[in-house]
């Protein structure tokens, strides 16, 4: 009963940080239209970054976030005026194809630097445990967990008290209507995307302190993250938890009620019997005919 | 006898009742017209005709059949042609490619060739030719100008041969010999018994074009008649300079 | 014109049926039969996203269908090496077809942007299962394929040579069917107004499903194929995302939608990869520089090489035809100046 336990709340705090990661995607598609499949690659950029500050200035894991969110926020700035800005048409297929082209070189230059070898993050926390009902507990679980609640909350006051995030509601909405009434959609565009790449910023991480991980590692992460939002309902945050908690919940629960290995097919497994019932997500909204 | 109607239609888009019991009929062999304000939701109709929308309530018949929410390539089938007030037509394909895309039948020669029968190859071209488009036919469509793409999607929505046809203001956007020339074109088909349902916005157009005329404001109809009298009628004069 | 492109056609075809027995060295021949099949891979690909405008990020899963279909059927009828086994190919090509069809069915439900990443999750699954259903797949081990043994060095290449470029050819030859087909019409009229398409009465949903199945026979052969050539399968050298990457590459760059498209950028992109893999072989440049590769193609090239240069010619052509009109009707023609861009905003009548 207690392997149950653990699994079911394992599953919840590991989901919580993948709702992070999976958040950042989710939102960029609602504001932007288009999908940003470079985010597996960022998330582990941004592990190899709390790595690196760790490993060379013995920087703890949570305050290097200090440094690591507004880099990554920056960097995602960039990205967006360099490379996804220029497309003018065909902008969500393109951008598909575009962000592969920015993970493929992020991919490559982790690989150079660091090197294929799986590392992992290092911290007391991480190693030490608590007992928790029958079983241990990691407590970079708990603290992962709880970065993630406190990032995603900042999120959600973000987009619902601020006038900004009421801009970005806005653009979500309807494009050309929010241009109309005067929001710069393009700037609110950039900063979105940059807040999507700060996010995998943290998410990596809480992501890089409970797994091992190597360069390679953003294609097994980046199809997971897909999963999730799809499952979701591509532009819907409230969808990205759900889907994030719940899927990883069954997998951890599936992983020891059947076996590991068969744990991770389940995860893809789920998707398709979504889409099977319904194609839109769990919140996404139903394609209507154009006109 | 009414070919085509709806029958008391509602249609709301989130807050906004686009259509109000709406009742639109069309007379077999007429050539209608659908007038009224910009909101008044003279496309929306028309995007309920022909499967585009789904209705919250009403009906909408052809020849005295159902044929409320069936989807556009049914309603297509049934004989109802259509047209876009943003043109749509296939910009990558040529202009007597797009011909043949409208021109499907399934069957096996079409597995070979182009085009399903000579029959249709020699109608694709027939129909450039009543459409002036004939030497432009191997251009790819996206570069012909907004006028020679209307004649286009008029042409290829005439290939199936419709009963009728639902114009989205043919002559928006367009200069004024063209404009000329597409009331000629509709005249000539009507005259070999095509039906016409038509929304305008060029009152010259309308009047002159159309045997009856229905107006439509804030999405119910408010008069019908010939257009002589829906010139008069104060009705209509409010609708247009009331608001 | 006309005379020239027949006499091209067969003039290439004379140099790809020659090549193996002038070629200089085997090492030559060998980045050959692995451009072939690439090419065959790229135009099979093409076939149903080059035409639909669907584009599959995850036809990699195919292709491992492909090979490990080949690799169980040998060792299950204990095929030797040698000519006999590539009569297997096209029946590893129909395993990969019947995976194509309830895959196609549930991925085609959504639309356009979840369709290519649902592509993607298939491809993950499929690989999992070949690392999981280890009865069947071996695991991570993976299987081996028959050696032909009675091939020696030199002469190795050049049966797989030549079965590549028949599945090439016939790959070649669908493509063009389904462009000049009506059929194929239905395909490019989805890919330019999918809705529109449907309501001039094209059966969309079969239409698109019936693409993916015969793309995802083409890609299971060449998997067949490539799994004999390399003498071997497993988890992550029949999934491989790069391969994915580097089909869809080559097409983008040779120009979606064309005949040729994916054969030029074949020839272009995998000799080069062979290159640099000898070159460099260290992951890390290699990803960087066809990362790279991708921004240039997608940015600056968007619709390829084929296409930027066909419509040139039919600028210079209708330039040409404009100089010296024909007398018909003033009405088409005076409306507009029929050489506009296809960007130019329109009114929209609110």
């Amino acid at each position: 009963m207690s392997i149950f336990l653990e699994a079911i709340v394992t599953g919840i705090l590991t989901g919580g940080v993948y709702a992070l990661m999976a958040s950042g995607l989710t939102l960029v598609f609602g504001v932007m239209d288009i999908i940003n499949v470079g985010q597996g690659a960022l998330v582990i950029l941004g592990a190899y970054l709390s790595y690196y500050l760790e490993q060379t200035f013995h920087i703890d894991l949570f305050l290097g976030l200090l440094i690591t969110l507004p880099l990554m926020f920056v960097l995602g700035l960039l990205i967006e005026l360099f490379f996804i800005r220029p497309i003018k048409r065909d902008r969500t297929m393109l951008s598909i194809l575009v962000t592969y082209g920015v993970a493929l070189i992020i991919e490559g230059v982790l690989n150079l630097i660091f090197s294929a070898n799986n590392v992992k993050l290092q911290a007391w926390y991480i190693t030490d445990s608590i007992n928790v009902g029958g079983f241990y507990l990691s407590y970079i679980y708990i603290f992962g967990f709880l970065l993630a609640v406190a990032l995603l909350g900042a999120l959600y006051l973000l987009l619902y008290q601020t006038k900004f995030g009421h801009s970005v509601r806005a653009s979500m909405q309807n494009r050309v209507a929010a241009e109309l009434i005067g929001i710069n959609v393009e700037r609110v565009s950039a900063i979105t995307f940059g807040i999507g790449i700060a996010l995998a910023a943290a998410g990596g991480m809480a992501f890089g302190a409970t797994n091992a991980f190597n360069a390679g590692s953003s294609y097994d992460l980046i199809s997971r993250l897909l999963a999730i939002i799809i499952f979701g309902g591509m532009g819907s945050l409230s969808g990205a938890l759900v889907a994030s908690l719940s899927m990883l919940v069954i997998e951890d629960v599936t992983s020891v009620l059947w076996s590991p290995v068969w744990a991770s097919t389940v995860f893809f497994i789920l998707l398709v019997i979504i889409l099977l019932l319904r194609p839109q997500g769990l919140f996404g909204q139903a394609e209507g005919r154009k006109q | 006898m009414s070919f085509l109607e709806a029958q008391g239609i509602s249609k709301a888009f989130g807050g906004i009742q686009a259509l109000e019991t709406c009742s639109v009929s069309v007379e077999a062999g007429s050539i209608t017209g659908l007038i009224g304000p910009n909101g008044s939701g003279k496309t929306t109709m028309f995007n309920v005709m022909t499967g585009y929308e789904r209705v919250d309530s009403g009906q909408v018949r052809l020849n005295d059949k159902a044929i409320t929410n069936l989807s556009p390539d049914k309603v297509f089938r049934l004989g109802i042609g259509r047209t876009f007030q943003l043109t749509r037509i296939f910009p990558r394909l040529t202009v007597l490619e797009n011909m043949h895309v409208a021109a499907q039948r399934n069957d096996f020669k079409g597995l070979l060739s182009r085009w399903s029968s000579t029959h249709e190859q020699q109608r694709a071209i027939e129909l450039l030719d009543f459409v002036g488009l004939t030497s432009l036919k191997d251009l790819q469509a996206g570069n012909l100008s907004f006028g020679q793409k209307k004649l286009l999607e008029f042409a290829f929505v005439l290939i199936a041969e419709p009963k009728i046809i639902l114009l989205d203001e043919p002559a928006g956007g367009v200069n004024p010999t063209m404009v000329n020339y597409l009331a000629d074109r509709i005249r000539k088909l009507n005259q070999q018994g095509i039906t016409f349902l038509v929304v305008e916005h060029n009152m010259e157009f309308v009047m002159n074009l159309c045997d009856k005329v229905l107006v439509m404001h804030r999405g119910t109809k408010i008069a019908e008649g010939a257009p002589a009298e829906i010139r008069e009628n104060p009705a209509v004069l409010e609708a247009y300079l009331g608001d | 014109m006309r005379i020239y492109k027949i006499v091209g056609l067969v003039l290439a075809l004379l140099i790809a049926l020659a090549f193996p027995l002038v070629s200089p060295n085997p090492a030559v021949t060998t980045v050959a039969v692995f451009t072939l099949i690439f090419a065959a891979a790229a135009t099979g690909w093409n076939v149903f996203s080059g035409y639909s405008g669907y584009i599959s990020l995850g036809h990699a899963a195919y292709f491992g269908v492909g090979g490990y279909a080949m690799a169980i059927l040998c060792q299950d009828w204990k095929i030797q090496g040698g000519y006999s086994a590539f009569w297997l190919v096209p029946i590893a090509g129909l395993v990969a077809a019947l995976f194509a069809l309830p895959l196609g069915w549930i991925a085609l439900r959504v639309r356009r942007h979840t369709f290519v990443v649902i592509t993607i999750a298939m491809f993950f699954i499929l690989q999992l299962l070949s690392y999981n259903l280890r009865g069947l797949t071996n695991g991570s081990i993976g299987l081996g394929l028959p050696i032909p043994i009675d091939w020696g060095g030199d002469f190795y290449d050049i049966p797989f040579y030549y079965v590549a470029l028949a599945v090439l050819l016939l790959a070649i030859g669908i493509s063009w069917w389904v462009r000049n087909s009506k059929y194929g019409l239905g395909l490019l009229a989805i890919r330019d107004d999918e809705d529109r398409a449907m309501g001039l009465g094209v059966t969309t949903g079969p239409s698109k499903l019936v693409a993916f199945i015969i793309s995802a026979f083409i890609v299971g052969m060449v998997g067949a194929i490539w799994a004999y050539f390399v003498e071997s399968i497993y988890p992550a050298s029949g999934f491989d995302a790069t391969f994915d990457v580097a089909v869809v590459l080559m097409a983008y760059l040779g120009g979606l939608g064309t005949i040729s498209g994916p054969i030029l950028g074949a020839l272009i992109l995998e000799p080069a990869q062979q290159y640099f893999t000898v070159e460099y072989g260290a992951n890390g440049y290699y990803l960087i520089i066809y990362g790279a590769l991708f921004l240039v193609i997608m940015l600056l090239l968007p619709r390829g090489i084929v296409p930027t240069l066909t419509d040139r010619w039919n600028r210079i052509q209708l330039a040409r035809h404009r100089e010296s009109a024909p007398p018909m009707p003033a009405m088409a023609l005076s409306t507009g100046s029929g050489a506009e861009s296809t960007d130019r905003k329109e009114e929209i009548n609110l």
